[in-house]
C-alpha cells in the first residue's frame, strides 16, 4: 500500500487550496508558522494571494477586506495570535464575512510553553470576542481529518457567513505521520454565490435564520459595517432592527445544529464507561480503547469533530447507557464543563494534563473499569 | 450601439452630515466628493473605507461602496481590499486617532505602498469620545486627558509617511483652497498616498485652545512641520508588483501528495519506538527521516516529531519516531525500544528515558561520551572499525543505521531506497554503508 508521510500543517494546506483558498494572510507563530510559508509558496503561484502582515491584526483585517472582495480567505496562528485577532473575530461575526481561522494551539497562557502542545484555547475560541455571539469550530484528531474539516471549514463558512475556526495543537500539526490516500476524503465545498443587484442587501434578518448571499465590491455598490446597523448597512440604534441583527447572528448558527454536527461514534454493546474526545487527545483515546477492548473491558468512545456548536444531540444520544463519562484534555477540563450540563447526573471525569505532554494511552486505560 | 456616460454630479447620498456646526470634516468631505466628480470613477468601483470617531461616519454620506471596521484598522482592510482587487479605488477616512492606535498598520502601508488614499481628518484631538489628546494633540494643548497642558510632542504623520517611502505626502488644512486638486492628485497617484488634513473641532479643542483657522497654520509654522505637497514620488504600487511577480512563479513547497510505495519487507510485528538524541547541524532530523521512510517502503507506518530549542542553530536536535505493522494513534514515547546516542546535547536530554528504560531495550552511543545508568544493554559503536573517518554530519546517519540494520528493524535495501535521491545521496549512500559495516 502507497503512503503519505506528512504532516497536519500540510494537510491543512492542501484541504484550503483544494477547498478553492485564495488569500492568506498571516504572522510568524510557531507552530502555524509551516502553515504561512506554504501559502507563501503556493498561493501566487497559483493566481491568489498570500501576504505576511505586519502582526495578527493587520493578517485578520486583510484577510476580511479581501473577503468583501471576493476572495475566499484563510489565516492561522497559535493562542497568541488569536488573542490579537479577537477584536476582528467580532468583525467578522457582525459583518458577517466568511473567514476560516486555524489556531494551532501550543500551550499557554501567554507565551506560555513556546512551543508545547495544549488543548487550552477551546474555550477562547467560543467565547474570544465581544457579545458572545456564535462561531463553530472544528477540531481534527488525525493529518487525514485535517485536511477534510478544512475543506469542510470552507463549505460551512460560506454557508453560514461566520467565522470558522480549526481548532488543532502543535503535535497534530507538526508531528509527521503516514497516511492513506483514502484518509484525505475530499468534501464538496459550495461555491460562493455572489448577490446581484436586485436580491436586495447583502444583510437579511427575516426570517431571523436567513443566510443571504455576500457582496463583492465592484460588482455593485456594497455596503459593509462592524455596527449595529440595519438591513442596508447603516449605523442605526433603532431598538427593533437592532435585535433583529443580533438575534439573527445566533439563530443563522442555532436553527441550523444539524448542518454543523459532526462526530465519531465508536459504541461497543453494554459498556458503562464512554470516552469523549477531541483533536490529537483522542488520538490516544482511540489506542486506549483498542487495548481496554483486547482486555475484554467493555467501554465505547465518541471523538467530537464539531466542537462548537457543541453536538449536544450527538452526545446526549451517545450517553444512551452510559453511566460514568471521561473526558480527556490538554486543559483543566474546558469542553468537560459543557458534558457536566449534558450528563444528567452521569458521572464526569476529567483527565487533565497542562505540562506541554501527551495525555498516554495509559492515563486513560486507568480510568476504564 | 453607442452607449453616452454621463458623469455624476455628486457622489454623495442624500443624507445630511451630522456634524457639529463648524466641524472641518464636512468640507473635506465636499471636497472629496468635488475629487471624485472630477475624476468620473463609477461608484461601484469606489470604496470608501472609514475607521472610528467622526471621520468614521464618512461612508454613510456616500453613494459608493463602504467599509466602516474597526478603530485603527482601516488601513489592514484596505489593504486586503486592494489585494484581492487592484482594480478598485481604495479611499481611506481616518482621524488623527487611527494614526496612533492604527500606528503600526499606518507605517507598513506606507511602506509597503499598496494603492490607497489616505485622508486623515486631523482635528487634533478624539472629538467623538469627549476632547482626549491624540497622537498629533500640540505639545502645550489643553485637552480633558491634558489639562495642564500636553506633555508630548505631536507624531509628524507626513515625514512618518515620505520616510517610509510613501508615493504622495500632503499636509494642508480643510480651507486651503486647492485641496479638491490635491485629492484628485493623491487618487491619481498610484502607492500609498496620504493628506494629513488640520481642521478645527469645534466641540472641543478649538474652545479649549482658542484656536480657528489661523492657529492651524500657525501651529503648524511653530512645530517646524512642512506644508503642501511635500512628497511626490513614482513607486510600484504593491498590488500590481505582486501579480507581476507571481506570473512568474511556480509552486515550489511540495504540497502535491508525493506516494512512497511499499516495496521491501519487514518482520516487525509490533510499535518500535525509537529516539535519535544528537546536536543542532547533525542532520538527526534528515537521518531519521530517512529511517522513517524506509519503513514507510517496508509497508509500516511511521510517526516522526522532532524537537530542537528556538536558537535552532545550537543545542540538543531529537527525533522520535513510531514504527509500527499498524496505524498509529498515539504519538508519545515515555520508553523507547532503541535509543541512540550521538552527543553531550543529545545525552543530556536522554536521561529520563534512561531510567525508564529496561534490559530488553538498546542504547547506541558514539564513542567518547560519559558512561550511563540504565536498565538497557548498552552498545558503544567502533567508529574505528571503519576505514575511513566518519564526519560530524553523517554520523547520525552511519550510527542510526548500524542501529535498525542490526536489530532488523528495516533491512538495508530499504535504507538505500530512502536515501538515494536528492542531491546529498550520494553522501548518504555512503553514510548507510559504513552503517551497515558496523552492524556487522
Amino acid at each position: 500500500m502507497a503512503r503519505e508521510f506528512i504532516d497536519g500543517s500540510t494537510a491543512i494546506v492542501r484541504g484550503a487550496l483544494d477547498a478553492g483558498c485564495d488569500f492568506f494572510a498571516g504572522y510568524p507563530i510557531t507552530p502555524a508558522s509551516s502553515i504561512l510559508q506554504m501559502m507563501m509558496a503556493e498561493l501566487p503561484a497559483r493566481g491568489g494571494i498570500a501576504i505576511q502582515g505586519e502582526d495578527e491584526i493587520s493578517s485578520i483585517g486583510m484577510c476580511i477586506g479581501a473577503t468583501l472582495g471576493g476572495a475566499r480567505a484563510m489565516t492561522a496562528t497559535s493562542g497568541p495570535g488569536i488573542s490579537l485577532y479577537s477584536e476582528n473575530i467580532g468583525l467578522a461575526i457582525i459583518g458577517e464575512v466568511p473567514l476560516v481561522i486555524v489556531d494551532v494551539q501550543r500551550l499557554g497562557p501567554a507565551t506560555g510553553g513556546a512551543t508545547t502542545v495544549g488543548q487550552g484555547d477551546v474555550q477562547f475560541v467560543r467565547w474570544g470576542t465581544a457579545g458572545g455571539y456564535p462561531i463553530i469550530a472544528l477540531a481534527p484528531s488525525s493529518v487525514g481529518e485535517c485536511y477534510t474539516l478544512t475543506m469542510r471549514a470552507f463549505d460551512l463558512t460560506e454557508r453560514f457567513r461566520c467565522p470558522v475556526f480549526l481548532l488543532t495543537d502543535k503535535d497534530l500539526n507538526l508531528t509527521m505521520r503516514t497516511v492513506n490516500p483514502t484518509e484525505l476524503a475530499r468534501v464538496t465545498v459550495r461555491p460562493r454565490t455572489f448577490r446581484t443587484g436586485d436580491e436586495g442587501s447583502q444583510y437579511r434578518y427575516q426570517p431571523p435564520d436567513v443566510v443571504p448571499p455576500i457582496g463583492r465590491y465592484g460588482d455593485e455598490v456594497v455596503r459593509f459595517t462592524g455596527s449595529s446597523h440595519n438591513e442596508d448597512a447603516f449605523i442605526t440604534k433603532q431598538a427593533a432592527t437592532v435585535g433583529a441583527l443580533n438575534e439573527h447572528l445566533a439563530a443563522k448558527i442555532d436553527d441550523h445544529l444539524e448542518e454543523i454536527e459532526s462526530v465519531d461514534l465508536d459504541a461497543q454493546d453494554g459498556a458503562a464507561t464512554l470516552i469523549l474526545a477531541y483533536g490529537v487527545t483522542a488520538g490516544a483515546a482511540r489506542h486506549a480503547v483498542r487495548h481496554a477492548r483486547q482486555d475484554g473491558r467493555k467501554v465505547s468512545l465518541l471523538v467530537v469533530h464539531s466542537l462548537w456548536p457543541v453536538p449536544e444531540r450527538a452526545i446526549t444520544a451517545a450517553l444512551d447507557g452510559i453511566s460514568r463519562v471521561v473526558v480527556p484534555e490538554l486543559n483543566l477540563g474546558q469542553y468537560r464543563r459543557e458534558i457536566e450540563r449534558l450528563a444528567q447526573g452521569r458521572q464526569v471525569v476529567g483527565i487533565n494534563r497542562v505540562d506541554g505532554s501527551l495525555i498516554a494511552p495509559d492515563q486513560i486505560i486507568g480510568v476504564i473499569a | 450601439m453607442s452607449t453616452t456616460i454621463v458623469p455624476l454630479a455628486t457622489y454623495r447620498n442624500e443624507t445630511a452630515y451630522p456634524f457639529c456646526p463648524g466641524c472641518g470634516h464636512g468640507p473635506i468631505l465636499d471636497q472629496l466628493n468635488e475629487a471624485l466628480v472630477r475624476l468620473n470613477l463609477d461608484p461601484k468601483e469606489v470604496v470608501l473605507v472609514s475607521d472610528i470617531g467622526c471621520s468614521g461616519l464618512s461612508d454613510q454620506y456616500f453613494a459608493t461602496s463602504g467599509f466602516h471596521g474597526l478603530h485603527g484598522r482601516s488601513l489592514t482592510y484596505a489593504t486586503g481590499i486592494k489585494l484581492a482587487r487592484p482594480e478598485l479605488e481604495v479611499i481611506v477616512t481616518m482621524g488623527d486617532g487611527g494614526t496612533g492606535i492604527g500606528g503600526a498598520h499606518f507605517l507598513n502601508a506606507a511602506r509597503r505602498n499598496v494603492g490607497m488614499t489616505v485622508l486623515v481628518f486631523n482635528n487634533l484631538n478624539f472629538g467623538m469620545t469627549g476632547g482626549q489628546h491624540s497622537t498629533t494633540t500640540p505639545s502645550g494643548a489643553i485637552t480633558s486627558t491634558t489639562p495642564g497642558g500636553n506633555l508630548e510632542r505631536p507624531l509628524d504623520i507626513c515625514a512618518t509617511a515620505a520616510v517610509n517611502g510613501a508615493a504622495y505626502v500632503y499636509r494642508g488644512t480643510n480651507f486651503d483652497p486647492e485641496l479638491t486638486d490635491r485629492i484628485v492628485e493623491a487618487i491619481e497617484t498610484p502607492g500609498f498616498s496620504i493628506l494629513d488634513i488640520w481642521e478645527l473641532c469645534t466641540a472641543y479643542f478649538a474652545p479649549s485652545n482658542k484656536f480657528g483657522k489661523r492657529s492651524l497654520e500657525d501651529t503648524q509654522q511653530r512645530l517646524g512641520l512642512g506644508t503642501g505637497v511635500l512628497e511626490h514620488r513614482n513607486v510600484a504600487e504593491y498590488a500590481a508588483a505582486y501579480r507581476k511577480d507571481a506570473a512568474n512563479r511556480s509552486p515550489v513547497s511540495g504540497v502535491e501528495p508525493q506516494l512512497l510505495e511499499s516495496e521491501y519487507v519487514s518482520t516487525l510485528d509490533r510499535p518500535f519506538r525509537l529516539l535519535v538524541m544528537g546536536s543542532a547541524g547533525g542532520k538527526v532530523r534528515s537521518a531519521a527521516r530517512m529511517v522513517a521512510e524506509a519503513a514507510i517502503r517496508s509497508g509500516l507506518h511511521a510517526t516522526q516529531s522532532d524537537d530542537y530549542p528556538i536558537t535552532v542553530k545550537t543545542g540538543h536536535s531529537v527525533s522520535e519516531l513510531i514504527l509500527s505493522p499498524d496505524a498509529i494513534d498515539f504519538t508519545g514515547i515515555d520508553r523507547p525500544d532503541l535509543m541512540v546516542i550521538l552527543s553531550e546535547d543529545g545525552l543530556a536530554k536522554s536521561r529520563p528515558y534512561l531510567a525508564a528504560m529496561t534490559a530488553s531495550d538498546r542504547v547506541v552511543m558514539v564513542p567518547e561520551l560519559p558512561g550511563v545508568e540504565t536498565g538497557a544493554t548498552v552498545e558503544v559503536l567502533d567508529l574505528g572499525r571503519l576505514p575511513t573517518r566518519v564526519g560530524r554530519t553523517e554520523l547520525a546517519l552511519v550510527a542510526l543505521t548500524a542501529a535498525v540494520v542490526r536489530q532488523n528493524v528495516v533491512s538495508a535495501e530499504a535504507l538505500r531506497a530512502a536515501a538515494g535521491l536528492g542531491r546529498y545521496a550520494e553522501k548518504n549512500l555512503a553514510a548507510i554503508t559504513a552503517g551497515i559495516e558496523l552492524s556487522r
